[in-house]
């Protein structure tokens, strides 16, 4: 009974740990409050000048700065702390004016030697480093019929082109279209056509009105196509307009079928952000009607009303740029930029029609409290979603344009450039409502990481004290095992590059109290052993041998728990689970191996009388 | 064995069966009258945390929002009297926070936004039916681990245990109506997997006492892995508390709910892994043939570890002599 470990083991505890210390380095380096500025557009570069011009504004609006750096096509400079960053934020802003973007950011004083290896400090959730958190659902049901209502209007003018004589194409109430022919014949040619070119729709022969008919249904594969691209499609939107917020790595990531979680950490104005995200906007140009035929749609900013034609000329879909100007008066208007085809589009519809008003429909969802639901005794707020078109503004075509026009009629430079905003930004392909908002202040962030700290402190401190109470030497052991899986956590999470949040450190805490079991389990079998009268050696043997398969399954069973935690938990509970896994998996090496180590090498290998345990 | 004095534990078992099922009765009970006081993550609504230098007057801010027109706002002190939370069914406003911030520093100046949620209540519906199913999930594969690893009565034993746990500590956040919030959720199914770690290696030394002690009267054999274990029982138990008061005190309000959800549970999880994991495999009455080989010598001395449970060494004479490298 020697309790010897061949070198190789040694080498390996050792490497582990030192790789855990490496990795768990950059934690220590905290970030500097800092800016960040990018053009707006590609062609607007960062130089020396660029750089002077944000240092001096700074000087003028005496906010203490340091270390202004380009990187590529950003300008970061550091500040002296977070109170600062919203001030200096809008002096830059003021000074540079709009074709830059101007953003709060933090800078990471990782040394450049541990960003080489890899070594990244942990990323902290939104409860921690403050931020906003939004989770918004897409309305599907709405996208549908409006999806429908577009293949009912393809329909029609097809069926007018080919000479499908037809008597109705309406869309029904359960999600499906109506299809009315003039008779039998017309029924079967428009068969033909609907199976060779919207081959989507499941069709069924209807009598209506007298009418031959058909019925076509979307198929549910088509559905879940159709839903897929709208999430993602929205998804794009939104990651557009929260680059173009200008908010420093911001997460915008789908969450199960229908809905989009979009996170901004650090100090932001939350009242725009969720104005900007939320926005359900979009622009139809169309003609003002003149045969009496159309739509009639009121001013947004007067009583009048005008009545539209129902083709639609251009979206904002095919906006490919969009900026505030003013025109000689000083009104703000928006300049628009088309692509190819809604150039041509435009192009075409504006030759023919000069001297007739263009209208520009301004179509934006919003919800609206509708009224209190008693549930369980309750008032559960019920919310619809409507959708709000307004005229911006209807202006005679002067003369024909195609790519590139302007709008007018805004109200003020705010409106103006919220407007050109989304229209660069794009559209959402479906309406959005938020189902979700949690902001956190800076200020219960960095308390909350101080009160996590701290706690996380004195539950060690105090599990340290009661083991080098309790177990003496081997106490001392267990208390270099539990340092070791404090920094193993922290490194593992760092590589990871999981999230830690204030959950998160709960079961930080939580497994430095639980983690000392293996550690109890295994002296309270060696004191066993003694107590059976086993020699010294063959005690620390025994010890951990028997404890092994114990502290294998207790660990293994709270690792499934932790494990299902992760994979169904939301928010608080996943921060928590993660922590608990990776403790539960790190634990198990430092309690055991590491141990084990320091027994053998503190009494391995020579005559021991008594454990000091 | 060791000289140790076997304690009698399962002589108290038919009053604590008792106690215990007193305890689950009142807990569901309490759960089905006065229900869990379910926080903002289940419930939705809207919810704002403010902060002020100088103690906050509740009452005061209560009146400034309703005399604004607000419904429903309950306003409470949050920790401490400087904090204080707003919680109101309002409706989907992007600006809600700013208003109520706006509003409030008309009255008094030194306050700032702490922390602003809002949640659709079909997310919170969401969240509920999830953490109902988790916790299902979780009681299930444990279940199954247990029954292969171990034997069929000890995963009966051990969600006996768990359920009794789960079911305590809900019952306790009833009876007291503390929040019921996601955190709180986390720290439940957290006890699950403390609860099993318990129980597990009682079980475990159960298993061994039960293949290597040359004795067969159940009752003696539970006592006595219950004995052995216990200084372990009570020293991790003590340790996890200590961080959890640790957690509770210095952590802030935000994590209050869940110490207190633990340390209950811990402290219900300790019993339970003597009382009711253990008074079940009693009461299902495990008998040395449902943990033996039964191809192997009768001999428990020289049982030969199966070989998908070789990292078990039992024994320990035989161990020494292979050295391990």
């Amino acid at each position: 009974m020697l309790n010897k470990y061949p070198l190789w083991k040694y080498a390996i505890i050792l490497s582990v740990l030192a790789l855990g210390v490496l990795y768990s380095l950059p934690n220590l380096f905290p970030a500097d409050p800092a800016i960040q500025i990018q053009g707006a557009e590609a062609g607007v570069q960062m130089n020396d000048t660029t750089v002077q011009r944000t240092e001096s504004l700074l000087d003028d609006a005496n906010i203490d700065h340091f270390g202004a750096e380009i990187n590529g096509q950003s300008l970061l400079i550091r500040l002296n702390s977070n109170e600062d960053q919203l001030a200096a934020k809008a002096a830059i802003q003021r000074g540079l004016g709009g074709n830059y973007i101007v953003a709060l950011n933090l800078a990471p004083t990782t040394p450049n030697w541990l960003l080489a290896i890899g070594a990244q400090p942990m990323s902290l959730g939104l409860d921690l480093s403050g931020g906003v958190h939004f989770l918004l659902e897409v309305d599907m049901e709405r996208f549908l019929e409006s999806r429908l209502a577009s293949y009912a209007a393809n329909i029609r003018t097809t069926f007018r082109d080919e000479n499908i004589r037809y008597r109705g194409v309406d869309v029904l109430d359960d999600g499906s279209i109506q299809v009315l022919l003039a008779d039998e014949d017309f029924r079967s040619e428009a068969d033909t056509w609907l199976r060779r070119n919207l081959p989507e729709f499941q069709r069924s022969d209807i009598e209506s009105r007298g009418l031959p008919g058909l019925i076509l249904t979307l198929t549910d594969e088509r559905i879940a196509e159709l839903e897929d691209y709208a999430v993602s499609q929205n998804q794009t939107t939104l990651n557009n307009r929260v680059n173009e917020l200008g908010v420093a790595e911001p997460l915008v990531q789908r969450q199960g079928r229908n809905r989009i979680v979009v996170e901004l950490p650090g100090v932001q104005d939350t009242a725009q952000a969720k104005n900007i995200i939320g926005k359900a906007a979009n622009l139809e140009f169309r003609l003002e009607s003149r045969d009496g035929q159309g739509e009639v749609y009121p001013f947004r900013d007067s009583n009048r009303t005008a009545m539209l034609e129902t083709d639609v000329i251009v979206t904002g879909d095919n906006v490919t740029d969009a900026r505030t100007s003013y025109d000689e008066n000083g009104l703000p208007q928006v300049s628009v930029n088309l692509d190819g085809d809604g150039g041509s589009r435009m192009g075409q519809t504006t030759r023919r029609s000069i001297g007739v008003p263009m209208g520009v429909l301004f179509i934006e969802q919003k919800s609206i409290l509708e009224g209190y639901e008693e549930v369980d005794g309750e008032p559960v707020p019920i919310y619809d979603s409507v959708e709000e078109r307004e005229i911006i503004s209807l202006a005679t075509i002067r003369g024909a344009f195609s790519n590139s026009f302007v709008i007018t009629g805004l109200d003020n430079a705010q409106e103006a450039s919220d407007l050109a905003l989304l229209l660069r930004a794009g559209a959402l392909a479906a309406p959005m409502q938020f189902v979700e908002e949690r902001t956190v202040g800076p200020s219960l962030g960095a308390e909350n990481i101080r009160m996590g700290t701290q706690s996380v402190i004195i539950g060690f401190a105090l599990v340290i004290l009661f083991m080098l109470g309790f177990y003496k030497v081997f106490g001392i052991f267990a208390a270099v095992a539990l340092s070791a899986n404090l920094v193993l956590i922290v490194a593992v999470m760092s590589m990871m590059s999981a999230t830690l949040t204030l959950p998160g450190i709960a079961g930080i805490v939580l497994t430095v109290g639980m983690a000392v079991d293996a550690n109890v389990l295994i002296f309270s079998r060696i004191r066993e052993e003694i107590a059976d009268g086993r020699s010294p050696q063959a005690a620390i043997d025994g010890g951990y041998k028997s404890a092994f398969s114990t502290i294998f399954d207790a660990n293994l069973t709270t690792l499934i728990v932790a494990v299902i935690l992760f994979a169904i938990g939301t928010g608080p509970v996943k921060g928590f689970a993660i922590t608990l896994s990776v403790g539960i998996v790190t634990s198990m090496f430092t309690a055991i191996m590491l141990t084990r180590a320091l027994a053998n090498l503190t009494f391995g290998g020579r005559v021991v009388k008594k454990l000091p345990i | 064995m060791s000289d140790l004095k076997v304690l009698n534990f399962m002589g108290y078992r038919k009053t604590l069966a008792v106690a215990s099922l007193v305890l689950l009765f009142v807990s569901l009970g309490s759960l089905a009258v006065r229900g869990l006081n379910f926080g903002l993550d289940f419930t939705g609504g809207a919810q704002i945390e403010v902060g002020y230098e100088e103690p906050a007057d509740v009452e005061v801010i209560r009146n400034t929002l309703n005399g604004a027109g607000y419904r429903d706002v309950v306003v409470q002190y949050f920790g401490n009297n400087t904090d204080v939370l707003i919680r109101m069914q309002e409706d989907n406003n992007p600006r809600l926070g700013d208003e109520v911030l706006a509003l409030l520093s008309e009255t008094r100046n030194d306050v700032e936004l702490r922390r602003n949620e809002f949640v659709g209540p079909q997310v919170g519906e969401e969240l509920r039916e999830n953490g109902g199913i988790g916790m299902l999930v979780a009681l299930g594969v444990v279940m199954v681990y247990i029954a292969l690893r171990f034997q069929f009565k000890f995963a009966v034993g051990a969600v006996a245990a768990l359920i009794h746990d789960v079911v305590i500590v809900l019952g306790f956040f009833s009876i007291t109506q503390m929040a019921f919030d996601l955190t709180v959720l986390a720290a439940i199914l957290a006890v699950i997997g403390y609860s099993l770690n318990d129980t597990i290696v009682v079980a475990d030394r159960i298993r061994e006492n039960f293949r290597m002690v040359r004795r067969d009267e159940t009752d003696y054999l539970i006592n006595l892995s219950l004995t052995q274990t216990l200084a372990r029982t009570l020293i991790t138990s003590l340790t996890t508390l200590l961080v959890l008061i640790a957690l509770g005190i210095f952590g802030g309000e935000l994590i209050f709910g869940f110490a207190i959800a633990l340390s209950v549970g811990v402290l219900v999880g300790t019993y339970s892994s003597v009382y009711v994991s253990a008074n079940v495999l009693m009461a299902l009455d495990l008998t040395k043939q449902d943990l033996m080989p039964p191809e192997k010598s009768d001999d428990p001395e020289e049982e030969d570890i199966p070989a998908w449970l070789t990292d078990v060494d039992d024994n320990d004479e035989k161990e020494d002599s292979k050295e391990k490298t």
